[in-house]
């Protein structure tokens, strides 16, 4: 906790971060202590071999599970995860946090333009504002034109840019994006990263949990976990910009 | 737009996306709504008919009648038998109860009436003044008998409406002069009844009386003129009977007094009538009390029936949300995660009952209005087919017109939605308290 970067404004400060599942009398130490930073227009990749705890933090990261209340905690801004009740997470869920997930887990009823907005309508904020943002995001990412198509009509690459716009509309701390890229082909998932980039130049905070070096390499900064521990964080070198 | 707007539209259309199963879901609410609207119309009903015919008999009224006492009981008694109410009896009610109002002597015969060629088969009922204002007859033409009527003992006859117009198609009967043939007398018409709805058997006990088919003499006529001894012709022989009076109707101050002035009349009588059953007496205040409890029975049988049809309909309503939230529980996951609160997740699913049970209660409401409509087809489809099974029905629900009550209209919509709530909350909190997490990684 050598706080020197208190005239950064941290997206996220993760502090001894613990994690325990306990299951049918067998404890799981998915995290064991965790503690870094993630300064606002940050962008991290997180990296480690199957088991460490990639998804556990990024779970925790997304209000999507407390952690251990017993030793360490999650800030994010000033709120203490591990103190906040079921329907706080959400609103946080709904107000800060956008989520990118492996299989885009758009909702299949849905058009483009309405899954972009769902986490508004969490946000009890649905206005004429809102919609006309909506309708820049999917064009931010390329799909103004397929505002009323249903996800099964896109490709994988277009599903995932919807997400991205999805993860836009409420204007997060961070974007979490868990293998984003795991089901992508390389020229999509070249797109993909190019619009991550795009982001981050603009401003946003991107944790980006990835098994491959080649997407790690766009990341500014890349902690890697090990057995639920950080084993390492560093500035990328040789930094690929597209 | 506002948000449950948003949230309606969802549900309707994720109905939508199952538009078969959506509508076998709804069967058990249509059903049971149906039949809250057609129960309550039925014994409505029934609550109406059995209202006018008690009218008809009047609620502060106790009816007398003789009874032809049956064969067996009378065997030893050779020629004409004997029976039923007597002068003097009346006499003795009028006299010693003083909760009586008025009394109405009545005797009466079938016979025939004859006008020139035209010959008609009536009732020919002997009878006082005060007929006309207890049975709520109305004049047409001309009057009713009179006091000094009886007192002349005057063959002067009121024809009731349908009689006038047989034998008096062409002209004013005001006047004119009736035959009885089977007794070789004349009687002047001196007045014409409007036409009056048949009071219909109530119980049993009473036989149904229809009144359009009467010609109405002073009773004291009667008794000088035809007597007290009737020969009937009855399969090919011919028997006696001798009656003084068929019916007394009774009528007493105050409804709450009918109750018990029917047991002294009861106990009156009886000593006198002991060596057979002769006499019977009707008080249409209690077949008001019959006509209540065949209603509720009937009510509460068709209760049963839309309580097991709602209770089978939620339980299929609820089965449905069960397996929906099963199959939509990564759709659960993602809304979570993009900030869905448990209550946004309740209340998706709630909708989607909720839709489910007004469909359900709309069409049952159509259903239910059709009630009166069906009725009347099947009632004349069971006459056409099968009279028999008609007449054994009682005659509250032979003749019952169904009315639909407006308040079961509100009432079947709160239910089904009270239905929807109830056995839809169950899935829907379950799909509200599923671990995110684990949500987002079903298949
Ligand atoms: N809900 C859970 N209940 C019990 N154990 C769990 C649960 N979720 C994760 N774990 C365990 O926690 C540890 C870390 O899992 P996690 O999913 O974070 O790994 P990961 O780094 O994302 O791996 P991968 O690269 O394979 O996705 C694993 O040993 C896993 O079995
Ligand atoms: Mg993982």
């Amino acid at each position: 906790m050598i706080s020197t970067t208190s005239s950064v404004s941290l997206a996220a400060s993760i502090q001894d971060l613990h994690k325990t599942y306990y299951l049918k009398g067998e404890t799981v130490h998915a995290l064991r202590g965790v503690s870094f930073d993630v300064p606002m227009g940050d962008y991290v990749a997180i990296m480690g071999p199957s088991g460490s705890g990639k998804s556990t933090l990024l779970n925790l990261l997304g209000c999507l599970d407390k952690p251990d209340l017993d030793r360490g905690r999650l800030l994010l801004g000033n709120d203490d995860i591990g103190r906040m009740n079921d329907d706080q997470l959400a609103m946080i869920r709904a107000s800060r946090i956008g989520f990118v997930f492996q299989s885009y887990n758009l909702i299949a009823q849905l058009t483009v333009l309405e899954n972009i907005q769902v986490p508004l309508y969490y946000m009890g904020r649905l206005g004429r504002k809102e919609r006309q943002r909506c309708r820049e995001l999917a064009e931010l990412v390329g799909l103004e034109h397929r505002l009323s198509h249903r996800p099964s009509q896109l490709s994988g690459g277009q599903q995932q840019r919807v997400a991205i716009a999805r993860s836009l509309v409420n204007d997060p701390y961070f974007i979490l994006a868990d293998e984003a890229t795991g089901n992508l082909d390389s020229v999509t998932t070249a797109e993909i990263l190019k619009l991550f980039q795009r982001l981050n130049d603009e401003g946003r905070t991107i944790i980006l949990v990835t098994h491959e070096d080649d997407v790690a390499q766009h990341a500014k900064r890349r902690v890697r976990l090990r057995d639920g521990q950080l084993h390492s964080d560093e500035q990328t070198q040789n930094r690929i910009i597209l | 737009m506002a948000l449950w707007l948003r949230t309606w539209q969802l549900g309707v259309k994720s109905l939508l996306l199952h538009p078969m199963r959506s509508l076998l879901t709804v069967l058990g609410i249509f059903i049971g709504v149906a039949s809250v609207i057609w129960l309550l119309a039925i014994g409505e009903g029934i609550s109406i008919e059995a209202q006018k015919q008690i009218e008809g008999l009047g609620a502060d009224n106790i009816i007398v009648r003789s009874v032809k006492p049956p064969s067996e009981a009378t065997t030893e008694i050779r020629g004409p038998v004997p029976y039923g109410l007597t002068r003097a009896e009346y006499q003795i009610l009028v006299d010693t109860i003083p909760t009586i109002k008025s009394a109405l002597p009545i005797r009466e015969v079938r016979r025939q009436f004859k006008r020139g060629p035209r010959l008609i088969d009536g009732r020919l009922v002997g009878t006082t003044p005060d007929y006309a204002r207890i049975l709520r007859m109305e004049i047409d033409q001309g009057r009713f008998i009179t006091e000094a009527d009886m007192q002349y003992n005057k063959n002067f006859c009121v024809l009731a409406a349908e009689v006038a117009e047989f034998l008096f198609p062409y002209e004013n009967p005001i006047g004119r002069k009736i035959q009885l043939p089977e007794h070789e007398q004349f009687f002047q018409v001196v007045g014409v009844l409007k036409p009056r709805t048949a009071t219909a058997a109530i119980g049993g006990s009473l036989d149904a009386q229809e009144f359009n088919k009467d010609i109405y003499i002073p009773i004291t006529t009667l008794q000088k003129r035809i007597g007290d001894q009737i020969t009937v012709r009855r399969s090919g022989s011919f028997e006696g009977e001798i009656v003084q009076l068929n019916q007394i109707t009774l009528s007493v101050h105050d409804v709450g007094q009918v109750l018990q002035t029917a047991e002294i009349v009861q106990h009156t009588l009886a000593p006198r009538h002991k060596a057979y059953s002769d006499i019977n007496v009707v008080v249409p205040l209690e077949l008001l009390e019959q006509a209540r409890t065949t209603r509720l029975m009937f009510i509460v049988f068709m209760g049963l029936i839309a309580a097991i049809s709602l209770l089978v309909g939620g339980i299929g309503i609820m089965n449905i949300m069960l397996a929906t939230v099963t199959e939509r529980t990564r759709e659960i996951g993602i809304r979570r995660a993009l900030g869905a609160r448990r209550q946004h997740i309740v209340s998706q699913f709630l909708v989607e009952t909720i839709a489910l049970s007004i469909v359900g209660a709309l069409v049952g409401v159509v259903v239910g209005l059709a009630c009166p409509f069906v009725m009347t087809q099947v009632r004349l489809g069971l006459e056409h087919y099968r009279p028999d099974l008609m007449e054994s029905l009682p005659a509250v629900v032979r003749n019952v017109t169904p009315v639909i009550v407006p308040e079961s209209i509100p009432l079947a919509f709160v239910i089904s939605v009270l239905i929807g709530v109830v056995f839809g909350l169950y899935p829907a909190v379950r799909a509200a308290y599923m671990d995110p997490i684990e949500a987002l990684r079903h298949e």
